[in-house]
């Protein structure tokens, strides 16, 4: 680890401005943060400590929505009573992320923002395009791990299980900073990395999140979070499904169908949303969304598994809403 | 008529990158070491302040014997920098012993034969403890949830959830 400097933020108007300095970073859970400090992939001059800043850190019913500070620990949003009850498919995407200890100290923001996974990435002798270096080197190299979907020089996947859940189930999220400054949807706070900006948000280096809010729209237990992975614990997901229905009746009025683990953003397939709209469940009709959901689907070299799986995870989080609705 | 008088917020400190004073509570007492901000926690504990029973396997948390309390609930203390711990409380396995009596979570170990090499005993030891503190009647299943992040290369498990399981019962009574 390269040595730095070390300033607590004490408020988020402060915080902006401490990272408008040049070669400066933000922590906060620190446990993405710091094993990319260590392989000197990352190398601050200064680290802006979030997490002395005391109002970020909360979450909170309110008539319309749950509010979570973006400082709120994945083990404390997880174990919320609100989340337990409303948004189940929340819980159960944070019950398999990480680990006990790792969730403990990861915050909501850290996980939204956190680097990708790929090992090329991750090398700290490889200068991938990510790293502002000229290729992919994923792309002619191994790549089990990587993309199905999207048009990015880097095919890395981003590998937040929370974003597939949250974005489900409308989730907004607001930010404060230089760039970008206001509230948005999730689902547009991911990008596909580009030429000019070379990550998967939007965030500017002085723009911070700060909160992200979940409207009360759906009823509870509506969502599922299926996550295949190799093994039961402690890993990233290889392909995930998060699934939300509206029900009218015995109709779905409406769905939200998003993949994890196969584009550089959590991937919301809406061609696959709208042939549920209006209809009831069959296993047929499970078993169509699931092949809509994967129809624009590229295999690479190495991944092409990845098709069936999140053909199948679709197919089984509708099959399993309906069991859990009956 | 009383003026208000605005304060200025007092200027965010910049520490480092030289040795910086860090206090930091473990087990209880109060101890001021002088570290660059990059120094981290399990660094801290193991060479600063010698408390080696807090052991370095991957240091990338991955691994899990490293594992400390930090406020009561497990984290890896190998992803914390020493500095952010200030004004936190911090227990390692070296805080649960009183003088020469050990643990009762310790004593199930031993006498469930819960280990085989130890490395990752204390991390093991750890969680357990800071799930029978939240749950003093866990079920096998969630003994297996909280250790789910303390690899065990010997393939300990099966003991450590019955010492687990018995430590909660003796602690109980």
């Amino acid at each position: 680890m390269k040595n730095f400097q070390y300033v607590n933020a004490p408020d988020v108007e402060d915080a902006v401005s401490l990272l408008q300095e040049p070669g400066t970073k933000a922590v906060a859970g620190g446990t993405d943060l710091l094993t990319e400090l260590k392989e000197r992939i990352k190398m601050p001059e200064i680290l802006v400590n979030l997490k002395t800043i005391s109002d970020m850190k909360y979450i909170r019913e309110e008539k319309d929505d749950l509010r979570i500070g973006a400082l709120a620990t994945l083990s404390e949003i997880e174990l919320h009573r609100m989340v337990r009850e409303r948004f189940p498919i929340l819980k159960e995407a944070i019950s398999v992320t990480a680990t006990p200890q790792l969730r403990n100290a990861a915050t909501l923001g850290g996980n939204l923002c956190q680097s990708v996974r790929c090992w090329y990435y991750r090398h700290p002798d490889v200068k991938c395009w990510l790293k502002d270096g000229d290729m992919c080197y994923a792309e002619d190299g191994v790549n089990s791990r990587h993309a199905i979907f999207g048009n990015s020089t880097c095919i890395a996947v981003h590998p937040s299980d929370l974003a597939p859940a949250l974005i489900a189930l409308d989730a907004r999220i607001r930010i404060a900073g230089s760039e970008v400054e206001g509230e948005l949807l999730l689902e547009e706070f991911f990008t596909l990395p580009t030429e000019t900006h070379r990550q998967s948000t939007l965030l500017g280096a002085a723009d911070l999140v700060t909160e992200v809010i979940i409207p009360h729209r759906f009823g509870p237990s509506n969502g599922v979070y299926l996550k295949a992975m190799e093994r039961a614990t402690w890993s990233f997901m290889l392909v995930s499904a998060a699934v939300q229905l509206e029900w009218k009746g015995d109709r779905v009025r409406e769905a939200r169908i998003v993949l994890g683990g196969v584009a550089g953003k959590p991937w919301r397939v809406r061609e696959a949303e709208a042939m549920l709209q209006g209809q009831t469940l069959s296993e047929g009709l499970a078993q169509s969304v699931g092949e809509a959901a994967v129809a624009n689907a590229k295999a690479l070299k190495h991944n092409a598994y990845k098709i069936p799986l999140a053909r199948n995870l679709v197919k089984r989080g509708l099959l399993e809403l309906t069991r859990r609705k009956a | 008529m009383a003026k208000a008088v605005k304060l200025r917020k007092p200027q965010a400190q910049k520490r480092g990158p030289g040795k910086t004073p860090v206090s930091l509570k473990v087990n209880h007492g109060l101890h001021t070491i002088f570290v660059e901000p990059r120094r981290t926690l399990l660094d801290a504990l193991r060479k600063d302040l010698g408390l080696i029973g807090t052991k370095k396997g991957c240091d990338e948390g991955t691994c899990g014997s490293c594992t400390v309390l930090f406020d009561g609930k497990p984290v890896y203390a190998c992803l914390m920098l020493a500095i952010e711990c200030e004004g936190h409380e911090i227990e390692t396995i070296e805080g649960l012993s009183q003088g020469d009596q050990i643990h009762p979570i310790q004593q199930a170990f031993i006498e469930h034969d819960a280990f085989q090499c130890g490395f990752c005993t204390p991390g093991q030891i750890l969680s357990v403890k800071a799930l029978l503190d939240a749950n003093p009647s866990p079920s096998a299943d969630d003994v297996k949830r909280a250790v789910s992040g303390n690899l065990c290369r010997c393939g300990a498990y099966p003991k450590i959830v019955q010492a687990a399981l018995k430590a909660a019962e003796r602690l109980k009574s």
